[in-house]
């Protein structure tokens, strides 16, 4: 019972029915989009290529580990449950490896376990931060972003409090 | 600073690669992420396609301004700096829609046409404007309503009920999300005084 099942048909069927009843040219209108689809892709090849390099790099050398051990004792004195903590660091830098860390906790502490309500609640309610400012200001050259991962972050880490306490009280 | 940031992830991880002496895995990474590049790129090819022309039909049918005119009185709110009948507010509001559903793939073709926009509008082509850094905010801080992946994931683990965290993860996603709005207000504000007007 997958609802994206239902919803995706359902969005395709309005926006292709809703063009007919207005006469639009619905195919030719398509082609144009598609042709747009494939120069948008070819200008973002360039920052993902860069961004996919740069994160890879800093993710496989296992300096978060370190990152995790050096926070460990101040997650300790906030009694922030520290299985979370890999997910937290993770999550706003890459999205599939925060995914695998997810899988690992609801199979280690159990999907039915606060840990792994906590963590999916997380994964969930918040995206990879860096990857969509990478990508959305590399597509239109952007280079000074201003207070932009400031604010990125400090949602971040908002999201994972709120998520600790939400949990908290509705289970 | 996004040149600080990006070098930044490369200086640290190869230097602590080389006093951890794991040089030989980052070796291989250096290689590796070129293919796994291409490989994204081949998966976010065929939906960039499917939904710009998707939105395309949408465009030309008016659709799409219908669309931007009933969240029009957030969206208008939240983007003072964009004009009433500008498309980016239907671009945005179409990333915001994808986003809610846990179609994060099919958001990210209407985002990343909402800042082709956006830039329109913007006077210094180099420096994020206001309203790109509020976008990315609703972006990163994402409201999504229903988590697909993470009920998916879910499910694969042998959860009693999968969908039992929908209600904790909608008040953490529009709670985080306001205050995330509620950050970028004032960091705006902070910003102009301390930069803008010296």
């Amino acid at each position: 019972m997958n609802i994206a099942n239902i919803i995706l048909p359902f969005i395709v069927l309005i926006i292709v029915g809703y063009g007919i009843y207005k006469q639009v040219a619905v195919f030719d209108a398509f082609l144009d989009g598609v042709k747009e689809g494939l120069t948008m892709t070819i200008q973002i090849f360039p920052t993902i290529i860069a961004m996919i390099i740069s994160v890879n790099i800093f993710l496989k050398s296992n300096i978060l580990e370190l990152v995790i051990n050096f926070l460990n004792p101040l997650f300790n004195f906030l009694k922030f449950p520290k299985e979370i903590l890999p997910l937290a660091v993770l999550r706003p830098i890459s999205g599939s490896s925060s995914l695998i860390i997810l899988d690992n906790i609801l199979k280690t502490y159990g999907v039915d376990s606060f840990i792994g309500r906590v963590a999916s609640v997380i994964q969930g309610s918040t995206d990879t931060t860096i990857y969509i400012l990478g990508l959305y200001y590399g597509s239109i050259g952007i280079k000074k972003i201003k207070y932009s991962l400031l604010v990125g972050l400090m949602a971040d880490i908002s999201c994972i409090i709120i998520a600790l306490i939400v949990v908290n009280i509705l289970f | 600073m996004v040149n600080y940031i990006w070098a930044f992830f490369i200086i640290t991880g190869i230097v602590y690669a080389f006093f951890t002496g794991k040089t030989d895995v980052i070796n291989s990474e250096i290689i590796s992420s070129a293919s796994t590049s291409i490989n994204m790129i081949l998966t976010i090819l065929p939906i960039m396609c499917l939904w710009l022309g998707l939105m395309n039909i949408a465009k030309e049918s008016g659709l799409l301004k219908i669309m931007s005119n009933n969240i029009s009185p957030i969206v208008k709110k939240l983007f003072p700096e964009i004009p009433k009948d500008h498309e980016a507010l239907g671009l945005i509001s179409s990333n915001i829609i994808m986003n809610m559903l846990g179609l994060g793939n099919a958001a990210t073709p209407f985002g990343l046409k909402a800042m082709k926009s956006m830039q329109e509008l913007n006077k210094n082509k180099d420096v994020a404007s206001r309203s790109m850094i509020t976008f990315l905010v609703i972006n990163t801080a994402s409201v999504t309503i229903i988590p697909t992946t993470v009920i998916s994931f879910r499910v694969i683990n042998g959860a009693t009920n999968p969908t039992d965290i929908l209600l904790s993860s909608i008040i953490t996603t529009i709670l985080s999300c306001l205050i995330g709005l509620i950050l970028d207000r004032l960091l705006y504000l902070l910003w102009r005084r301390n930069y803008e007007y010296r």
